[in-house]
């Protein structure tokens, strides 16, 4: 037994690799948050009317929430208030206006993505992934746009598309998580600065992976970051998410906001490997990470896939969710989340049944180590209309240590007698048997542990698209354990 | 909270009225736990779906509808309402202790006059009289008045109840009946507060059993507190079967010592308004806890059932299965958590609730909780909602049951697997007829053991 914490104590004090600062002149505005930032934000994006006005109902919104203390408490994390006022909402590094091609970027930064593994040369890169880089407030670089334009993918920063696409941004912006949501999703309303905007036309197959790499590195700065994805009928999407932080002793927020839109028959598949800065050993610094993302599956036959590795962050407040409208549309959620020395998760996923012969799958595996406090928080919900609706929940647990906390809080809201619903829940640790399996075979206790934890995240890893389920084991491993694969 | 806040004036004025009745004699003590309890009600006001345990139950007819307190009416039961309440199952009747209650009261005349004498068993108002060591021990020491405002409620009006208390060593034969009648007539509140306390090393079988005499509305507000000693074997029976327009929240408080084996069952049949609460404390090694629930409901009928098992100390094993059948517009809620603490190593618990939806009308809210603090534990908790299988209807069909007959048996094979888990074969045949007799269509009542 003693080997076994010994080797997990090892393996789990391995440091962060992607701490470094990136040196580079930055463009910010000064801490704080008032009207006047939200209009300096619109002006810098060179913004239509209508997306300032959208931000400023946004921003009185949250400040009526603010004002009745309306942050969300429930959460079963912890964490001192933060201060709004101190957060800076907007830093880009500064390089030329609108860079045309990947040579007027500035190498500094190229060098970042580089460093991080992300190359944004194009000939560079070997899986066929196309990439939008953000770095801080803005997009720096998008890669192959040219080539999904051809087959009239939109494949764009969030900004871009506000001045190019405005007819769809305004169509679609805040039509599954609006302004109101929740606190987070408001405040994010109002100041997000950059993003992710995807649009597949009718009958296409997105030839590639899309992909975006969020990176924070100025002091002090709030990341607030919007996606939205929109699938028009027949056609198919996979998007994936890598994101990292500087260290830093003082925490950092993050609070992003996701749509995905389904038509008739389309697929969206939305992979997220989250590894922010989770704080050093004692629980100082690290990234809060308060993320509103939810997918609406609108057209019939749609179906909206979450897959996440959720590695870092000091704190994860996380409910990748489906709103399943069409009829016999399809939600499936898929899910590791890593919690060690003092990181906390909650997160989870809402499945809201609408349409008739909905199905919903989930899977949740939950990792807790060191003091890592780790919750899955889930709801399944089957409204009076959806009739044959399906539902399968599976939450497994396993805890290594004995000062760390797994919880579970699924909840089951049934409200048409035709609906099938199955949730099943387990908490467990590996047990000496197992490793004494293992070492009988002549296997050392680090690959029994890591080789068990691989085998318990598999139905997950799985899911992933093949890069990034190489790079979510390695990062598995070094969170936790050491030679995986 | 603010709107509840205002509600309890009702209640608020009526305690001060039972203080004026009661005087300033009795014990200081008692007088002191109740005039706690009612400032913590007053300052928590009826729940409100705002809060997590009340999220799915609203409360407000109860808050709403003007009380009387059954203080004033301890008369009991008129004898010639006694044919409605066929208390006699012959073979049950004679081998157990039968304790009756009438809106709350002890009622000497029903109970059995011969007790055993290796039982201590009265009513709670004379072993307070009496002065009871263990009363002044135990009573009110184990249901928290600080956040369960029914509980701070029921102590604040506590005059009644059950007192229970089998001494180190014994084992009972016979099991305890404890019967807690309603005269509906009129809207009453009644708060009838019990308590249980098995010695180190003794076995006992007490079941609860509440039920109306009469359709209206009317509170019962009943709270249960079960100590069970090292080695001791309880098993509780909690059977509720009121008129459809009854208001029922009760609360079971168990606290387990060392190795102690504790089972509870819950049915719920009746009322309009059903709320469980059970909380068990496993506070000593090696303690087990079985507990098994069944909630038919139809028409309009609301049940929820709350339990919390805690395990504190290691060893500990739990075992839990609430199955539930609901019909026409009634909705029903399950809410278990499990929480195994920091120490409680070696825990071992399993939760599995099920429901069958037999109309389109009908809703559940289920919502399991798992909570934990220690590595070294195996815990798993298991929800199912669904319909009957139309394959097995078939299968019944083909071999030519009629189909309101095939729905039947499968619906009562649904249910019986949580009364095969009971002992006592008088309750469970009863139940089992109770049952058939609802799957059939026709409500009866369940009747006196």
């Amino acid at each position: 037994m003693s080997t076994e914490i010994d080797t997990l104590e090892q393996l789990v004090n391995r440091d962060y690799q992607w701490g470094f600062v990136t040196d580079i002149e930055a463009d910010s505005v000064a801490p704080g948050l008032n009207e006047d930032v939200i209009r300096l934000i619109s002006a810098k994006k060179d913004e239509p009317e209508f997306m300032l006005e959208w931000r400023l109902k946004a921003y009185r919104h949250w400040v009526s929430l603010e004002k009745a203390q309306a942050e969300p408490k429930w959460a079963n994390v912890h964490y001192p208030p933060i201060d709004y006022q101190s957060i800076v909402y907007y830093s880009a590094p500064k390089t030329k206006e609108n860079p045309k091609s990947l040579d007027e970027v500035d190498p500094e930064l190229l060098r970042t993505y580089e460093k991080l593994g992300i190359p944004l040369q194009e000939r560079a890169i070997l899986s066929g992934v196309a990439v939008d880089a953000v770095f801080d407030s803005v997009s720096v670089a998008t890669t192959f746009r040219e080539k999904l334009g051809d087959l009239g993918i939109i494949f764009c920063s969030f900004s871009e598309a506000v001045r190019e696409h405005p007819e769809l941004v305004q169509k679609y912006l805040g039509s599954v998580v609006p302004y109101t949501d929740n606190f987070f999703a408001s405040l994010n309303a109002a100041v997000f600065t950059d993003g992710s905007f995807v649009y597949v036309p009718k009958g296409v197959r997105c030839p590639m992976e899309l992909s975006t790499y969020f990176r924070i590195n100025a002091r002090n700065t709030g990341q607030f970051e919007r996606t939205l994805i929109i699938a028009d009928d027949d056609s198919h999407v996979s998007y994936l998410e890598g994101c990292t932080a500087p260290m830093r002793d003082e925490n950092q927020l993050h609070a992003a906001v996701v749509e995905l839109i389904a038509h008739d028959n389309a697929t969206i598949k939305y992979s997220t490997v989250q590894n922010w800065y989770p704080g050093d050993k004692e629980g100082k610094g690290g990234i809060y990470n308060f993320v509103t993302k939810r997918g609406k599956c609108l057209g019939n036959n749609s179906k909206i896939s979450w897959t996440q590795v959720e590695t870092g962050s000091a704190i994860t407040w996380k409910y990748p969710s489906c709103i399943l409208q069409g009829d016999n549309s399809i939600g499936e959620f898929y899910s590791v989340a890593l919690t060690n020395n003092y990181q906390q998760a909650d997160t989870g996923t809402k499945m809201i049944h609408l349409g008739k012969n909905t199905r919903s799958t989930i899977i949740s595996k939950g990792i807790s180590a060191g003091h890592g406090q780790n919750t899955y928080r889930g709801m399944v919900k089957i409204t009076k209309n959806a009739a044959g609706a399906r539902n399968y929940s599976q939450c497994d647990s396993l805890l290594l240590g004995d000062k760390c906390g797994a919880h579970t809080f699924p909840y089951l809201e049934v409200k048409n007698s035709t609906a099938q619903v199955e949730h099943e829940a387990t908490t467990s640790k590996i047990g000496e048997d197992q490793i004494f399996y293992f070492r009988q075979r002549g296997l050392s206790s680090e690959d029994a542990i890591s080789m068990i934890v691989n085998g318990f995240c598999k139905q997950v890893f799985r899911e992933l698209p093949m890069e990034f389920a190489v790079e979510a084991q390695k990062l598995l491993g070094v969170s936790l354990e050491g030679s995986v694969g | 909270m603010t709107a509840a806040k205002e509600m309890p004036t009702h209640f608020l004025s009526s305690f001060a009225r039972l203080e004026h009745q009661l005087g300033q004699g009795g014990d200081a003590w008692f007088h002191r736990v109740r005039k706690e309890a009612i400032g913590r009600f007053a300052e928590l006001g009826f729940p409100t779906t705002r809060l997590e345990e009340w999220k799915f139950t609203n409360v407000d007819p109860i808050a709403r509808m003007p009380f009387h307190s059954a203080e004033f009416r301890a008369d009991g039961l008129p004898t010639e309402r006694l044919a409605e309440l066929p208390l006699a199952h012959a073979a049950f009747e004679q081998r157990c202790s039968r304790i009756v209650f009438v809106n709350g009261h002890y009622n000497p005349q029903l109970s059995s006059r011969d007790l055993p004498d290796n039982l201590i068993a009265s009513s709670l108002a004379s072993a307070i009289e009496r002065n009871t060591p263990s009363v002044k021990q135990h009573l009110a020491r184990h249901a928290s008045v600080q956040h369960q405002a029914f509980v701070a409620l029921n102590t604040a009006f506590l005059q009644d109840g059950a007192f229970i208390e089998i001494p180190s060593g014994v084992t009972l034969d016979a099991p305890i009946y404890l019967l807690f009648v309603s005269t509906a007539d009129e809207p009453i509140a009644s708060h009838p507060r019990s308590l249980i306390i098995a010695g180190d090393n003794s076995q006992a079988t007490i079941v609860e059993d509440y039920l109306s005499v009469g359709t209206g509305v009317y509170l019962t507000n009943a709270v249960t507190e079960i100590v069970a000693g090292e080695n001791s074997v309880v098993e509780h029976y909690k059977l509720q079967d009121e008129n459809e327009e009854a208001f029922h929240v009760a609360t079971v408080q168990v606290h387990q010592a060392r190795s102690s084996i504790f089972t509870h069952h819950s049915i719920s049949f009746g009322g309009a308004l059903v709320r469980n609460d059970v909380n068990v404390a496993l506070d000593g090694e090696g303690a087990q806890c079985t507990l098994n629930g069944l909630y038919v409901t139809t028409h309009k009928q609301h049940v929820d059932n709350h339990t919390v098992i805690d395990h504190i100390k290691p060893h500990g094993t739990s075992r839990e299965l609430y199955k539930g059948i609901l019909d026409d517009r009634s909705s029903a809620v399950f809410n278990g958590s499990i929480i195994v603490r920091k120490d409680a190593q070696k825990t071992d618990a399993r939760q599995s609730n099920k429901n069958l939806l037999l109309s389109e009308n009908a809703t559940i809210d289920s919502k399991p909780q798992l909570e934990i603090n220690a590595d070294d534990v195996k815990c798993s908790h298991g929800t199912s909602i669904g319909h009957l299988d139309e394959d097995s209807v078939y299968y019944l069909r083909s071999r030519g049951i009629g189909a309101k007959e095939a729905r039947s048996v499968l619906t009562y094979g649904f249910a019986n697997d949580v009364l095969n888990r009971m002992k006592l074969d008088a309750v469970r045949v009863r139940l089992e007829c109770a049952l058939l007799a609802r799957m059939s269509g026709g409500h009866t009542q369940l009747e006196g053991l």
